[in-house]
């Protein structure tokens, strides 16, 4: 499983550019990134290269911060990639609180994060069914 | 020990409005006759002491202000020569000129008499030994439960605040009964209590007379919980007398307000006008038996109601509500008071401790609106949006079950909410009415 770093975020301008500045000086690479919005404030998920450093130096800048494991899957970069993936969960009633894409790609793969339900049931039917779930390590140094 | 002096804790509804009354024309014939600012603000309403026929006459007597101890300062309200003084205290002057009360031998009698009353209701008898961790000084804490523990016979030490490391030894080796400090200065000693591996078993600890600053009924059980005691309220300010105009017994609902001392009213503080029995409003208090600073409906500023039900107890004294808040904060939504501290009890329900928070009033077309506005805590954060939109459903019911009108609850970033001083600055009041 991958770890996951979240930051509560007020709607207001200037508090992603803080979050990206604090990162940015602590020398931690982005990966992977998706926003949840509200009206009033959004949740910013990111995949780093070093998710606790990440925590701990924004923890220190006062801002309030999760870790949460998520999975990471490698899936054809073509038509219908996606769907053979997400197809096995539905067969097995998995759900997805959330997913989003890799800011970069490998050759002829597509990178995606998957916050299911049943994280360890959900890992064990996609390798069952080939489809590439990747390691920490794989993902951090993207 | 049941009580220190049943005579007067016990009294008759009946007794307690003759004994209230004959003193109160007392106090006014004194107040006219020796302290030219209250005759001529009885005189700017046209009243003499003679007016005073019966207790409800009180009500039209004038209010005192803390203003009008602040431009008579420092000695202006005293009504006797300064040659009958025999202390002075004075209040920390935190929202302007500080203020100076001044006690004659008698009210330094009374004072004895209140706290001693109050340190019986927390079960002290001759054998206590109680820990006096208030302040010692100016402040009316430390001295005030000082010489009641002297008065029922108990040992005082007399430590004063802070150096917790030698109050924690203290009370281990002494084998402290009692202690009398602020309620966070208690939370704190049991804390550093925890840190230096002293459990609540090795301590002779039975109760705790907490006050001088407000504390909610979580605050209570954690204290009680942590230091295996009884911990109850004391009630006071400096300008009444200071700790000791009114204490819980072991029932702990409500503080029994020493009637034969203190006459209160609940009033609204906006109308002024005094409110029926059980509402809630702003405590006035009218001193009967002072001395040196004699007060006439002196306005505290803090939020309470009064109960007169029979007690458990057996005492009779009226009971007054823990104070809920200050009128200073109250503001008025939709025509309901609403005071910070009610967002705060229904924030502590969350968790352990209550999260920072804002209120802020707006009005929208012709209807107020009212926005909590809460700084996010780890309890509070998840990496959902469901999550975090259902902690904000949760407060947001919970405060209109509390309230009666609807809110919006905003979650904000942590220290994103101003501070002052360490403070939170509680109400923003946007309408511009």
């Amino acid at each position: 499983m991958v770890k996951q770093i979240s930051i509560f975020l007020e709607n207001k301008s200037g508090r992603l550019a803080h979050v990206t500045k604090v990162l940015g000086e602590n020398g931690i690479d982005i990966s992977a990134l998706s926003i949840a919005d509200t009206t009033d404030f959004g949740i910013l998920r990111l995949i780093v290269n070093n998710p606790e450093k990440a925590e701990e130096v924004l923890k220190k800048e006062g801002f309030s911060v999760g870790l949460t494991d998520v999975i990471a899957i490698s899936v054809e970069d073509k038509p219908g990639g996606l769907y053979k993936a997400l197809a096995i969960l539905a067969e097995h009633s998995i759900g997805i609180e959330y997913i989003y894409a890799f800011v970069g790609k490998r050759e002829n793969e597509a990178l995606v994060i998957l916050r299911p339900d049943k994280p360890c049931e959900a890992i064990k039917v996609l390798t069952e069914k080939n489809i590439k779930v990747l390691e920490q390590e794989d993902v951090y140094n993207l | 020990m049941q009580y220190w002096n049943p005579t007067y804790e016990c009294m008759s509804r009946e007794d307690i409005r003759r004994v209230q009354f004959e003193r109160l024309v007392e106090t006014v014939k004194r107040v006219y006759h020796n302290v030219p600012h209250y005759r001529n603000k009885m005189q700017a309403k046209g009243i003499e002491p003679g007016d005073i026929k019966s207790l409800d006459d009180l009500k039209s007597l004038p209010f005192t202000y803390k203003d009008d101890l602040r431009v008579t300062y420092p000695f202006g309200m005293f009504a006797v020569p300064l040659s009958e003084i025999i202390r002075i205290h004075a209040s920390s002057g935190t929202t302007g000129k500080q203020t100076v009360v001044g006690y004659t031998r008698k009210d330094i009698e009374t004072w004895s008499e209140v706290t001693a009353r109050a340190l019986v209701c927390a079960g002290a008898d001759k054998n206590s030994i109680v820990q006096v961790a208030y302040g010692y000084g100016l402040f009316t804490g430390g001295l005030g439960l000082h010489y009641g523990t002297e008065k029922i016979g108990a040992a005082v030490i007399p430590i004063s605040g802070g150096n917790t490391k030698r109050q924690i030894q203290i009370m281990k080796d002494f084998g402290t009964t009692i202690l009398a400090c602020t309620p966070s200065y208690a939370l704190y000693i049991a804390e550093e209590l925890h840190e230096a591996g002293i459990k609540k078993e090795d301590l002779k600890l039975k109760a705790g007379i907490f006050g001088a600053e407000p504390w909610s009924e979580q605050m209570r059980r954690e204290i009680e919980e942590q230091l295996g005691i009884l911990a109850i309220d004391i009630y006071g300010l400096s300008e009444v007398i200071g700790p000791g105009v009114a204490c819980e017994c072991k029932y702990k609902c409500g503080l029994h307000i020493n009637e034969d001392h203190f006459i209160p009213e609940i009033i609204d503080p906006e109308t002024e006008e005094v409110l029926p029995e059980g509402s809630v409003g702003e405590l006035v208090f009218t001193t009967i038996t002072k001395e040196g600073l004699p007060l006439i409906r002196y306005r505290t500023r803090d939020i309470s109601s009064l109960n007169y039900e029979r007690c458990e107890c057996g005492r009779t004294f009226v009971r007054m509500e823990k104070v809920c808040g200050r009128t200073d904060d109250m503001i008025i939504v939709r025509g309901v008071n609403v005071f910070p501290s009610q967002i705060e009890s229904v924030l502590l329900e969350l968790g352990e401790t209550a999260p920072h928070y804002q209120l802020v009033v707006d009005r929208v077309g012709k209807l107020d609106m009212l926005e909590v506005r809460v700084e996010m805590t780890p309890q509070m954060f998840s990496d959902k949006v469901k999550n975090i939109e259902s902690v904000e459903k949760r407060i947001r019911s919970a405060i209109e079950s509390t309230l009666g009108i609807s809110t919006k609850v905003t979650l904000v970033e942590p220290k994103s909410i101003a501070r002052s001083e360490g403070k939170a600055k509680r109400v923003i009041d946007n309408r511009k009415i």
